[in-house]
């Protein structure tokens, strides 16, 4: 099949579809543009096994901010005819701060995420796929849910889809807020109809997942690729990183905070923050300086202008002290307080922690205290150590989820490339002093 | 006609469950496999007749579902945009998140306070509005963001406050 587009959707598989953000929501015109390709492909001439291993051979990672490969996540999932009911969720709980990726690809092309869930759903052969979307993106609600009526009428999901003799119930989630949902096991609590509380893993959701049953959840962003992969291969997927990244594909970066464009732009993994801060997204406005960032989310550690030349990919920003998460750029600028933006980081996780267990709970909001006091000259001289020891005891392995360890990442990153600034924060003695006896 | 009493909660008004909102709560429910899946969707069909979910829904609402109320209590307790107090004709929701903050989301946010005179979580005395803080709103490159009802408005400057909210009455 010959397309207008077809050079682009070799590079940008993800968004050569959309043209000045139109959304393509009709399934016919959907179809027009290689839609529902790949389900035609796969089922049922591709066996369960054979559309997972073409996952695999992909090496295709997780895009919700783990960067865990679908294809082994999907291979911990029981097969065979004795393996029972299965669910598939597509995680659309887009919540990280500084993260806008999904909400792109749901409102301007729901039929690639229903079509690359069909294809998970089928790998995994799954009787139910949910879309857990947050409550507040109301033009996906209503895209995705047109799209689902569309793919039903047209026989891509249903009953006996393509006579494969396997059927396929699909189904928008729409939540009430919450961060924590995002979280996959909280995810699960709370589409269950419970408080979205994390649950202890093992066992992890492959096999015990939603109402107990083996469970796959996906992003958003690594769930819109399987059609992709199916359609032209894993080695062209691999190819798409174009040597800038050992990992295969695009990525959907972006760019927010004082540049002077800022945005989404689909690019090969692996490509430089410095190009997506000074290219794509036209530098620091004028008269701004960079003086950190944050690589992917309110969940990952700054890191600083001397970082700009590495490869936003996970192993290569892990390596460097921090994660790629969602990969969607926050700059701060030279006027702006470390102080005052790590304050508002983490008033935001101790607001959002569900306070299941009491590091968090109770950390989250003593960290804030502590970081207001600094904020305004007040802050006493042992601060800065306490802060620095609850990094520690917040940090991974002390807590049920990774909310309270994400939290601590900006703030142990911010006291690591700019104590001086929390150091003027705390109030000199004689000031303490007067401030005691005043 | 008393449908249903909280025994624990004498001084509960009582609450009829409109016909309507049994059958599209009972028809959320065929989405899943298990009943109480349908809560945070049927606690929305309260909330979307009455703009909260009076004391009173619980019960009823929790005897569809096959759970006991205080089970649902704490549900709707959990979820920020279930609202368990009365709320105004518009909730406006501040994006306060790390990218409304470094575009100055503040600004937008005192506009809003100084125009409707009350603060965050407060309703005005005519009902008209009330002002909540809201997660990170998905719309970073256009920061600072809010939503007033089901409407998201970006690229915000404290100058454009009075107009857009004297839009919704």
């Amino acid at each position: 099949m010959t397309l207008p587009n077809n050079n682009l959707g070799e590079i940008k598989p993800l968004t050569y579809r959309i043209v000045d953000n139109k959304p393509v929501v009709d399934i016919n015109e959907y179809e027009a543009l290689d839609g529902y390709l790949s389900v035609r492909k796969a089922i049922p001439a591709m066996s369960p096994a054979d559309v997972q291993a073409a996952v695999k051979d992909a090496n295709l990672r997780g895009r919700g901010g783990a960067g865990f490969p679908a294809g082994i996540k999907w291979g911990l999932i029981p097969m065979g005819p004795d393996a029972g009911a299965k669910y598939l969720v597509c995680n659309a709980d887009e919540m990280e701060p500084g993260t806008f990726k999904d909400r792109l690809l749901m409102e301007c092309l729901p039929h690639q995420l229903v079509e690359g869930m069909i294809i998970a759903a089928y790998a995994i052969q799954a009787k139910r796929a949910y879309i857990f979307l947050r409550g507040e993106y109301v033009l996906a609600a209503k895209h995705l849910n047109e799209a689902i009526e569309q793919a039903n009428a047209k026989g891509y999901l249903g009953e006996n889809i393509l006579g494969s003799g396997w059927s396929l119930d699909m189904h928008v989630h729409t939540g009430a807020g919450r961060y924590i949902c995002g979280e996959e096991t909280a995810l699960i609590n709370s589409l269950e109809g419970r408080r979205a509380n994390p649950r202890a893993k093992p066992p992890f959701p492959q096999i015990a997942g939603l109402w107990g049953r083996p469970t796959i959840v996906n992003n958003v962003e690594t769930l819109s690729n399987l059609s992709h992969i199916i359609n032209r291969g894993a080695d062209w997927f691999k190819g798409l990183s174009q040597g800038k990244s050992p990992d295969g594909g695009t990525k959907i970066y972006g760019a927010s905070g004082k540049v002077k464009n800022p945005g989404l732009w689909e690019l090969p993994i692996g490509t430089t923050a410095r190009e997506i801060i000074y290219e794509h997204a036209g530098g620091m406005r004028d008269g701004l300086e960079l003086k950190a960032w944050l690589p992917g989310g309110a969940s990952t550690d700054f890191l600083t202008p001397d970082h700009l030349d590495l490869a936003m990919d996970f192993d290569t920003i892990m390596k460097a002290g921090s994660r790629m998460g969602t990969g969607l750029v926050m700059v701060v600028d030279h006027t702006q307080s470390m102080v005052s933006a790590v304050r508002n980081l983490e008033q935001f996780f101790a607001r959002e922690s569900c306070g299941w267990c009491t590091p968090c709970r109770d950390g989250l909001p003593w960290s804030v205290k502590m970081l207001l006091a600094i904020e305004r000259g007040e802050g006493k001289p042992e601060y800065l150590d306490i802060l620095q020891q609850l990094t520690r005891q917040l940090g991974p392995g002390k807590t049920f989820c990774a909310h309270a360890p994400g939290a601590m990442e900006p703030l142990q990153s911010a006291l690591k490339y700019f104590r001086s600034e929390f150091e003027q924060g705390i109030a000199a003695p004689a000031t303490a002093a007067a401030t005691a006896t005043a | 006609m008393i449908i249903c009493t909280d025994s624990n909660r004498p001084n509960v008004e009582p609450y009829i469950l409109a016909d309507e909102d049994r059958a599209e709560i009972e028809h959320h429910i065929h989405h899943y496999d298990d009943a109480r899946a349908a809560s945070i969707d049927a606690l929305k069909v309260i909330q979307r007749r009455h703009g909260w979910v009076p004391d009173g829904a619980i019960q009823p609402v929790a005897d569809l579902l096959g759970i006991s109320a205080p089970d649902l209590e704490g549900v709707a307790t959990f979820y920020s945009l279930i609202f368990r107090r009365p709320v105004g004709r518009n909730v406006i929701k501040v994006c306060d998140s790390i990218a409304c903050h470094l575009m100055d989301f503040e600004v937008v946010q005192d506009a809003i306070i100084k125009h409707i005179n009350v603060g965050l979580g407060e309703t005005t005395p005519d009902e008209r509005y009330t002002l909540l803080p809201i997660c990170c709103l998905g719309t970073c490159d256009k920061a600072p963001a809010i939503m007033i009802n089901d409407d998201t408005h970006t690229n915000l400057t404290p100058e454009q406050i009075p107009a857009l909210l004297e839009k919704y009455v």
